[in-house]
């Protein structure tokens, strides 16, 4: 296969204002030629669009606003993580010739249709995400003990990393009270540990290793892919306390870049809702089962930005769609030493998750200088 | 007869292949491993319960039937990981499914 290098992105703030998709979406692939003016439009083979909207042809319309005519247009959904499945995509047409540089643009608005999943009637009437998120969370406190207000740090955590982001939607810091005094969903959900739907948008140019390096002197390199789906359906999940569809994407992806999660110097992790980062720390390998909230709290203690650096989606706003493709660009900003305040020292080797459906589904890649 | 023409009717049952009799979950027309047609099996199935959580009075619970599929129901009394229950009212409403246990 090809080498595939990120050779450029942008993005929007995340928000919850009132937007036209077409609009957000304009927004962060501008913001990507203003960050980097050495592409050529005429070099896009491809334009990918990540997004749940029921828009049509999102991807020959921003094509079209942004001036660009390529071979390949059309648009990816898989919800939550659309957009490190449309990396995956990008990857693919690169590597295999196909295609020499793609822009990938993901968006959503915080009325997003992808939040309910009607399929999943397994649930009953329990659609909402705060349901199987509550299921997760207690089933993982029964299992390790663990209190709520060990969960809040979570999100006192993530909230305190966002401020240092200036597109997130977050821009407050919250202690553990706070959290647990937040307004109560369910008897094991408050409103502080969730993540919030909202409008944003995020951008990112793969390109082929000789396209990559006349963009840019800082390139950074996809060298390992893992994904896996399990089912469609939360209830078909074999354990609700681990995630299998993560722990196996994780074993794909850092088999393909020979790497093992010791290696990982940063890592952006789909935190959906506060259980769901001990969780996905335990299921990629970086802590032992029931061991993850003694990372978190190890990383809140020393202020180390390791995981989660731009505050995840709990302090960053999940827009569904532009979500994978925002934590790849906060890793490639790691890693060439550009996330100002967050910065991680000696980043070299960074990992995204991005998951979706209930943890059914996931995607893990792994980046490097 | 198909799983949600019964279920409309407040009747639960479980979605089984006709040709290798494996048990189909969520309910399709054909079996997800032969492609066999699916039939539905009667019967007053009883189910275990798997987790549960809260919201204002009304609990909502795992429960897993057959020891292979699961369903969320709601359920008004005080609920216990590993109880069994019986389905005491089920039925479609807004397009999507419901079910109650006790």
């Amino acid at each position: 296969m090809l080498k595939v290098g990120i050779a450029a992105y942008g993005t929007t703030p995340f928000t919850i204002d009132e937007q036209k998709i077409e609009s957000v979406l304009l927004k962060s692939t501008k913001n990507l030629f203003e960050n980097n003016s050495k592409i050529n439009k005429k070099d896009i083979d491809a334009v990918l669009v990540s997004t749940n909207n029921n828009s049509k042809y999102l991807s020959p319309i921003l094509s079209e606003m942004a001036g660009i005519q390529p071979k390949i247009a059309h648009s990816i959904e898989s919800l939550c993580n659309s957009g490190t499945n449309s990396i995956v995509s990008a990857y693919s047409y690169i590597a295999s010739g196909l295609a020499e540089m793609i822009l990938i643009s993901g968006a959503e608005r915080h009325d997003s249709p992808g939040q309910i999943l009607q399929w999943d009637n397994s649930r009953g009437e329990f659609k909402h995400p705060i349901f199987w998120a509550s299921i997760f969370t207690k089933s993982y406190k029964r299992e390790f003990s663990i209190s709520d207000e060990r969960l809040a740090v979570v999100s006192v955590k993530n909230h305190k990393q966002a401020k240092e982001n200036p597109n997130a939607y977050s821009n407050k810091t919250y202690t553990v009270q706070d959290v647990m005094n937040s307004k109560k969903l369910t008897d094991d959900l408050k409103l502080l540990d969730c993540s919030r739907p909202c409008t944003g948008s995020a951008s990112i140019i793969l390109a082929t290793e000789e396209l990559t390096k006349n963009i840019t002197d800082n390139p950074v390199w996809i060298t390992g892919i893992g994904q896996k789906t399990t089912s469609a359906s939360f209830t078909k999940n074999k354990s609700f306390t681990s995630m299998e569809s993560t722990k196996l994407a994780a074993q794909s992806a850092l088999k393909m870049s020979n790497h093992t999660a010791n290696d990982i110097d940063v890592a952006e992790i789909h935190d959906a809702f506060s259980v769901c980062e001990p969780m996905a720390l335990e299921s990629l390998g970086f802590s032992d089962y029931g061991e993850g909230l003694d990372l978190v709290d190890e990383l809140y203690e020393t202020n180390n930005f390791k995981i989660n650096p731009r505050g995840g989606l709990i302090g960053s706003g999940h827009p569904l769609g532009a979500t994978g493709i925002s934590q790849t660009i906060e890793i490639t900003q790691q890693l060439q030493s550009n996330a100002n305040n967050r910065q991680v020292d000696d980043a070299n080797i960074g990992l995204i998750h991005n998951m979706s459906a209930a943890a059914t589904s996931s995607t893990v890649l792994v980046l490097e200088k | 007869m198909n799983f949600e023409s019964e279920l409309s009717k407040g009747k639960f049952m479980i979605p089984e292949c006709s040709v290798c009799k494996k048990i189909v979950w969520p309910p399709t027309e054909f079996c997800d491993d032969c492609f066999g047609p699916v039939s539905l099996k009667n019967g007053e199935f009883e189910g275990k319960i798997i987790e549960f959580s809260k919201q204002n009075n009304d609990y909502f619970c795992i429960i897993e039937f057959e020891s292979t599929i699961k369903i969320m129901a709601k359920m008004s009394e005080i609920p216990e990981v590993g109880q069994m229950v019986k389905i005491s009212k089920c039925g479609i409403s807004n397009e999507g499914y419901f079910f109650y246990v006790n």
